[in-house]
């Protein structure tokens, strides 16, 4: 005698079911989900209030999930749904047809002056690329050329937020939060 | 310790959950005890405690569902409906059949236990009565689901 076990897929299927339900109700505080693209697996998460992360592959998927429900909430599930119009846009913008994003964001883990340089990124226009010293002085603190690295660095929202359009002043293309690899890819896709 | 996603949680213990459901409440009215199980299970978890044992913590919330789908169904009145040659039970379902017809306590205990993997201080917890009246019910519940297995798969050959 043994009982039936459960087709994973009837999870699934419920999983999506619940997280339809928990987003009319208004529970779903962090909806996530994965998409392939030129740069890799990225996944995609967002609060009832706009796009919250754009994570590459080698931040780890789950890591940052793991810190997204220590430091916003743990009420996470996979729904795609919410994620639907980020997708579409970053969609068009890869295969060349969007040259900007029009999103709700929601930059609630960038603070301080971190904040105000992320706000000052959607300035750079697509294509072209400024220095870290340039968006430094567009920040209203030249000196702070260090401290845009590291606001670069650690952009929640990467490519929607173009960070990857900031270089060094010698004109080489520097470190980037999805690897250097993928800054050169976004780079060069956009020259073309 | 923090709480991990609540992804996690379903990726974990969804397929748990459900076979309780369909053991306690025939697998018709599972998948809706699930969704409330796992809606109301997500609306409490930011306040569950770090360590808290997350089976007990779902079975019990699927069990308070699983009687509020009872209490609502039973008063409809059902049409009586002539008796009809059952047919043999389809793989699978038979089982689930032959756990439906057990006597409440020991169906609930079966589940818990056998199905959950809770130990029977916690099935007791959560059904009421001791410990030791848990294990018992559990026992004879899997004692009867023995006997009517093996005589319906014999009926089948």
């Amino acid at each position: 005698m043994k009982f039936p076990d459960v087709d994973p897929r009837t999870v699934t299927r419920l999983r999506d079911r619940l997280a339809a339900e928990a987003d009319r109700e208004g529970v779903l505080d962090i909806a996530y989900r994965t998409v392939d693209t030129p740069v890799g697996s990225l996944m995609l998460v967002a609060t009832e209030q706009g796009l919250l992360r754009v994570v590459f592959e080698r931040e780890g998927h789950e890591a940052v999930l793991e810190h997204i429900a220590d430091v916003v909430s743990p009420r996470i599930l996979q729904a795609a749904k919410r994620l639907d119009e980020p997708w579409r846009q970053l969609d068009e913008y890869f295969a060349g047809d969007r040259r900007r994003f029009e999103l709700p964001l929601d930059l609630r883990l960038a603070k301080g002056f971190r904040r105000t340089v992320l706000d000052h990124l959607p300035d750079i226009a697509y294509g072209q690329t400024w220095s870290y010293a340039q968006v430094a002085a567009a920040a209203g603190s030249p000196r702070a050329v260090r401290a845009v690295g590291s606001a670069c660095a650690t952009n929640p929202i990467p490519i929607v937020v173009p960070c990857h359009r900031v270089v060094r002043s010698d004109g080489t293309y520097g470190e980037y939060v999805g690897s250097p690899e993928n800054k050169v890819r976004l780079l060069t896709m956009e020259a073309a | 310790m923090t709480l991990r996603p609540f992804e996690r949680i379903v990726a974990e213990y969804g397929a748990m959950v459900l076979r309780v459901c369909r053991a306690v409440l025939g697998p018709a009215d599972a998948e809706d005890a699930w969704s409330e199980t796992f809606l109301s299970a997500l609306k409490a978890y930011p306040s569950l405690p770090a360590d808290a044992n997350v089976e007990a913590w779902l079975v019990t919330i699927a069990h308070r569902k699983a009687i509020d789908i009872v209490r609502v169904r039973k008063p409809i009145p059902v049409p009586v409906i002539p008796e009809r040659a059952t047919s043999p039970p389809a793989a699978g379902d038979g089982l689930w059949d032959a756990v439906k017809a057990l006597p409440d306590k020991q169906r609930l205990s079966v589940a818990y236990h056998y199905l959950a993997g809770l130990p029977f201080k916690e099935v007791a917890a959560i059904t009421g009565g001791s410990t030791d009246a848990a294990r018992r019910a559990a026992a004879d519940g899997i004692r009867t689901l023995r006997r009517t297995f093996q005589e319906s798969s014999d009926e089948v050959p």
